[in-house]
């Protein structure tokens, strides 16, 4: 029994004298959904397209399952895929998409017609088999996609943007059927998004990359509230950076000393939902760490307000804020910012 | 102003046809001088049924067609695919090289190619026809079809590998079938250049064997019948509906590509 369903060793990747990946060391779990995450240019579809087989790395080893597929062609690897324009056969029906991979592992007749129509049920398009693609809507045809890829039962299931194409409503549709199709069908799952909010909601396990680097790893939600450097913080959801001195008990800012969990380092982080918004003269009571700073900007937005704010020193800062009571602060009124050190995340930059 | 475009395109269709109609009407006049007024006869239609010369020579035309056309689709669609797909040295420098015996004149190409083929023993006849035939056409059919090969999006053949296709298994499952109609458009025009085809046909056929034009410039170098009119009519009639498919395919094509 293997603890991974598949193993990325020392993979390495150049385009013409550009990195495009640099020593990925990855394991996917058996039956994980792992989001390969970070922005255009960052490595991560290069990564999914050497584990599918579609590119060849320059160093490094591929395993998927028991086998080592390193020098394996696409066909022979027993992998599903689904592409981010879904890239359904044109010429084919529906029922026919579906059988294409079954044909080509020898499966015909009562077992090929009982498995499509499983398939379909499982996708909730079991009236559309004899219809065309492009009978489709979109979000149809990202189904189809995804039960062309998942009926061969491959061994990992490879997702490239699958969403990006849908509109925001489908979107979220499609995350939620996805999730319970992967959790369904037990599959291995690697999903590639520049979506942060996709591969939160998704995924067991989320891989951030940045110029051909894995640069953290973790549960979404280790990663969402311990970044260890200043881009996953960014890159994954909004945070306020703040800069000083490290001095005894923490970081000197300006005037004030910010308190940190876990070891000082120059550059620290804040969820912007993390900090309270106390106007003058309220309480400071409770609060580890405080930091003045003046209205800029208020973003009303029904449920939840957004404050840009300035800090003493002129650092940019956002507060989010749940409309639970009062009146919002006034542009240019100055406040004090509270939070705890259990919030204050070092990062490196 | 749509009123002046339209007589301006009517007036450049006339310009394109009226010789051409003439003549066809002229096939089916009874007098052999070109008399008016018009009177309908078939006769000139039922003369060329007996007239070996001519049906032999409309057979070589017919054969050398066919042959021109499964033959420079075949190799031209392999030169296409392997120009469209795979990634060697080179491979811009000859594409674009290519396109010149486009534009060279049939005469030069005809010259050279009696020149060439008399130098390496080929010589003359319906052999060296055929083989000057598919040279002209592979250039138009690698057009034809490179432009249907863009058109089917490279995703598909890597989605089929990823079901368990091998390569030659995913371009013959999904690649062809959706670059079918270019590849069908391409023969047709393959098959309508071979049989206009004139010069090169002169320069290479035998005094035996000729194809339909050169036996019809023959013939009119003795002197003009109504049976020349019939004849023409008849190839006019032909190649028209072979490219009057080739454009109906080609937009079919593009208009599966653009789904």
């Amino acid at each position: 029994m293997h603890l991974s369903a598949v193993d990325v060793t020392a993979v390495g990747k150049s385009y013409g004298g550009a990195r495009v990946l640099d020593n990925i060391h990855a394991q996917f779990r058996e039956g994980s959904f792992t989001s390969l995450l970070g922005p255009s240019g960052s490595g991560k579809t290069t990564l999914l397209r050497i584990i599918a087989g579609f590119v060849a790395p320059d160093t490094g080893r591929v395993r998927i399952g028991a086998q080592d597929v390193t020098t394996v062609p696409v066909h022979a690897r027993n992998i599903g895929m689904v592409f981010q324009s879904y890239a359904l056969f044109p010429h084919m029906t529906v029922a026919d998409n579906i059988a294409f991979g079954l044909h080509r592992r020898g499966i015909r007749g009562a077992e090929l017609q009982r498995r499509v129509a499983d398939v379909l049920a499982m996708v909730k398009l079991g009236d559309f088999a004899q219809r065309l693609p492009k009978q489709l809507s979109g979000g149809q045809q990202q189904r189809v996609a995804l039960a062309r890829a998942i009926v061969i039962n491959p061994t990992v299931l490879l997702l490239d943007e699958p969403l990006s194409a849908l509109d925001r409503r489908l979107r979220q549709e499609m995350q939620v059927e996805l999730r319970r199709i992967q959790r369904d069908s037990g599959l291995t799952t690697i999903f590639v998004t520049h979506d942060q909010e996709e591969a939160l909601t998704l995924s067991d396990h989320v891989a951030i990359l940045d110029r051909g680097r894995i640069v953290q790893e973790g549960a979404p939600i280790a990663i969402y509230e311990r970044p260890t450097s200043r881009f996953a913080a960014a890159f994954l959801g909004d945070a306020n950076f703040l800069s000083g001195r490290v001095v005894e008990g923490g970081l000197q800012v300006g005037t004030q000393t910010i308190r940190i969990s876990g070891t000082v380092t120059p550059t620290v982080a804040v969820r912007p939902e993390k900090m309270t918004l106390l106007p003058e003269g309220a309480s400071t009571d409770g609060f580890d760490n405080l930091l003045p700073a003046t209205v800029r900007q208020v973003v009303y937005a029904g449920a939840a307000t957004t404050y840009l704010l300035d800090g003493a020193d002129g650092t940019p800062l956002r507060v989010f804020a749940q409309n639970r009571e009062g009146t919002p602060a006034e542009p240019g009124s100055r406040v004090t910012l509270g939070w705890s050190a259990a919030h204050t995340i070092p990062v490196t930059d | 102003m749509k009123l002046l475009a339209r007589g301006f395109i009517l007036l450049v269709l006339i310009f394109l046809y009226l010789p051409i109609a003439v003549m066809a009407l002229m096939a089916f006049n009874a007098s052999p001088l070109y008399a008016l007024p018009f009177q309908f006869s078939t006769e000139w239609f039922e003369a060329l049924a007996t007239d070996d010369v001519l049906l032999t020579a409309a057979r070589n035309s017919a054969l050398i067609a066919v042959a021109t056309a499964v033959l420079a689709t075949l190799l031209g669609t392999a030169a296409a695919v392997a120009l469209h797909r795979a990634r060697f040295p080179g491979r811009d420098t000859l594409r674009v090289l290519l396109l010149p015996p486009i534009a060279i004149p049939w005469l030069i190409t005809g010259t050279a190619m009696l020149l060439f083929f008399f130098w390496t023993g080929i010589g003359r006849g319906l052999h060296a026809m055929l083989i000057g035939h598919v040279a002209l056409a592979i250039p138009y059919v690698v057009l034809v079809v490179n432009t249907g090969l863009s058109g089917v999006r490279r995703d598909l053949e890597e989605a089929a590998k990823s079901l368990g296709s091998t390569p030659l298994h995913a371009f013959f499952a999904v690649t062809l079938p959706l670059l079918l109609p270019s590849v069908i458009a391409a023969a047709l025009f393959a098959f309508a250049v071979s049989l206009d085809q004139f010069v090169i046909s002169y320069f290479l056929a035998t005094p035996g064997v000729v194809t339909l034009p050169v036996q019809i410039y023959a013939a009119i170098r003795k002197g003009f019948t109504p049976e020349i009119n019939a004849i023409s009519t008849i190839l006019l009639g032909v190649s028209m509906i072979v490219i009057l498919g080739f454009a109906w395919l080609s937009k079919a094509g593009g208009a599966l590509e653009r789904r």
